[in-house]
């Protein structure tokens, strides 16, 4: 089944004072995200990211184009009743209490007045804030912010959960909860839709991704359909070696450099690393680690989003 | 209906929590209170001169409560983006507005009340309890009540698409103008000129016409309202009204929240 089907989407803003020019934001996306899937959206900043979002939440209009969620049109106020969002850099009531908040929220869905306590109640122990309940929310930190607004897109326990920069404000205990949050939504077979910077959580976390640059889609899929996860080439970590084993390994390997007291040596191809091992094992020296020569996805990314004299942002029609 | 009312409350509950509210209604309630020392130099008319700074200051200091606050509550949701988590959820923009403009309303109406206490406490110190408060001083308020409504619909439309400084200036504008609609018409038809006419009566019935709801100077020297002047500016605010909340509506409902 599909959660959510957009197609060619576009969406462009006047700027300029006196002569307003249109300036392209998202050009003509087309995706597709199954339902239970986890999809990663990802590109750098301006690439059109927060865009998508704020037009699926119909807090913009498109220009043109379309999309469904959950098999009906995104426009149609009764679908969002089975939908989270978690706005980037989220400013909420600061005048409210997290409990107040969370009240307000619930009463937005329409919610059974009689389950909204006990709802807060386990929203807060989830999102890691039963302490902060009667706290005004202008003495939250970026952090706890960010977790009550993972607590207000969860309330109405939606089919479909929007995040924008979940991550971003939480600091390494606080991303990790935001991860096993997101895996667990996961499992309860939720289909969760983010957008984020931080690759490793993406590549911790997600079915397939999505692409943006510029406002355009560059690649949709699996993360080892858009990735080469080989290049061929392997790493060997060498512990206890002398000056006779180094130069040795240094005629075989592509590359040699200390890694602390370890050598670290980049061999070609599976021969090169065979005969490392061999020469390591007769002089008596330890392996410690060998790596497959896996270009990480961040490299990938750089490599993408780094072309000469390149830029992610949108462009002026 | 739940809806409206979730965002009304909150509304209600962020004005309730501003300072600049209680220095508004401190100031409105000092402003009543020295109409005892004004009555005091006002031989044989205290009631007079107290009934009318109290009612007067009752209506400015509302309006400006109703300008400012409006205004602000409206942007800052905006600007502060406290609006990208509410309008996301099964809201439509109308029902926004809507219970925008009931927590304003109730805002508003709580402060007449606290004035308006404040007010009839100081008529009763003056006659030291023995002199009877006219049921035209209540009609006198919540005829002011009204025009606050209107004012606080004129604000929204304004926010709804413009900065608030504007917002501001355009308000308070029209409600300086809403005094003294009935004048424009006058000027028309003093003119002689068609054409001049047909502008002045355009305006007449375009611009917020507050003259009727200003009853302060008749209620101080005693005089009874007519019901038909209350009936007429009931029926006319809630037509006025119906046709500023649309025009947020639509307005606000075409608005990309950057």
């Amino acid at each position: 089944m599909i959660a959510i089907q957009i197609e060619n989407l576009t969406k462009d803003y006047p700027v300029g004072f006196w002569r307003k020019r249109q300036v392209r934001a998202l050009d003509g996306l087309n995706l597709t995200v199954e339902a239970g899937e986890t999809f990663g959206f990802l590109g750098p900043n301006g690439a059109g990211k927060t865009t998508t979002l704020k037009l699926l939440m119909r807090l913009i209009h498109p220009t043109s184009g379309h999309a469904e969620i959950l098999g009906r049109s995104f426009t149609d106020v009764s679908v969002h009743q089975q939908l989270g969002y978690l706005p980037e850099n989220p400013f909420f009531y600061d005048y409210l209490t997290a409990e107040e908040f969370l009240n307000y929220s619930a009463r937005l869905f329409d919610l059974p007045a009689q389950s909204i306590p006990s709802k807060v109640t386990a929203l807060l122990d989830v999102v890691g804030l039963p302490a902060a309940r009667r706290l005004q929310l202008r003495k939250f930190s970026k952090g706890m912010l960010q977790r009550i607004g993972i607590a207000q897109a969860l309330i109405n326990d939606p089919e479909v959960v929007f995040l924008d920069e979940p991550m971003s404000g939480l600091d390494p205990i606080g991303r990790r909860e935001i991860r096993e949050l997101i895996l667990e939504l996961r499992r309860q077979g939720k289909t969760v839709f983010f957008s984020s910077h931080i690759l490793p959580d993406v590549e911790a976390l997600c079915d397939r991704v999505a692409i943006l640059y510029a406002g355009k889609l560059l690649g949709c899929g699996r993360l080892d359909e858009l990735v080469p996860q080989e290049t061929g080439s392997m790493e060997l970590m060498v512990g206890h070696f002398n000056e006779t084993l180094r130069n040795e390994l240094q005629a075989i390997g592509k590359e040699i450099s200390m890694a602390g007291n370890l050598l670290r040596v980049t061999l070609a191809d599976q021969g090169a690393l065979f005969r490392a091992v061999e020469a390591v094992h007769r002089r008596g020296a330890h392996v410690i680690r060998i790596l497959p020569g896996k270009e990480s996805f961040e490299d990938y990314f750089v490599k993408l989003f780094a072309p000469p004299g390149g830029s992610a942002r949108a462009k002026p029609l | 209906m739940t809806k409206i009312l979730a965002i009304a409350q909150n509304t209600f509950k962020e004005a309730i929590r501003d300072k600049i509210l209680y220095s508004l209604i401190l100031f409105a309630l000092l402003m009543i209170g020295s109409s005892i020392l004004l009555g005091m130099i006002s031989i044989n008319i205290e009631t007079k001169v107290t009934i009318d700074v109290g009612l007067s200051a009752m209506s400015v200091i509302g309006a400006v409560m109703a300008v400012f606050i409006g205004i602000n509550l409206v942007h800052k949701e905006i600007d502060k983006k406290t609006l990208y988590s509410i309008l996301s959820k099964p809201i439509h923009r109308t029902q926004f507005i809507l219970g925008k403009f009931l927590g304003l309303g109730f805002t508003l109406l709580v402060n007449l009340v606290i004035m308006a206490v404040g007010l009839v406490g100081v008529l009763m110190f003056i006659s030291r309890g023995t002199g009877g408060i006219h049921s035209s001083l209540f009609i006198a308020v919540f005829l002011i009540f009204l025009q606050l409504l209107l004012i606080t619909g004129i604000a929204l439309v304004f926010s709804s698409f413009s900065t608030p400084a504007l917002s501001a200036m355009f308000t308070l504008a029209l409600y300086f103008i809403g005094q003294f609609n009935a004048d424009i018409r006058h000027f028309g038809t003093a003119a002689n000129s068609l054409a001049i006419q047909s502008v002045t009566t355009s305006l007449y019935y375009l611009l917020p016409n507050f003259g009727n709801f200003n009853v302060i100077a008749g209620v101080s020297h005693g005089r009874p309202i007519a019901w038909t002047l209350l009936g007429y500016d009931l029926i006319y605010s809630i037509a006025y009204l119906f046709i500023l909340l649309s025009a947020s509506a639509v307005i606000f409902g075409r608005r990309d929240l950057k």
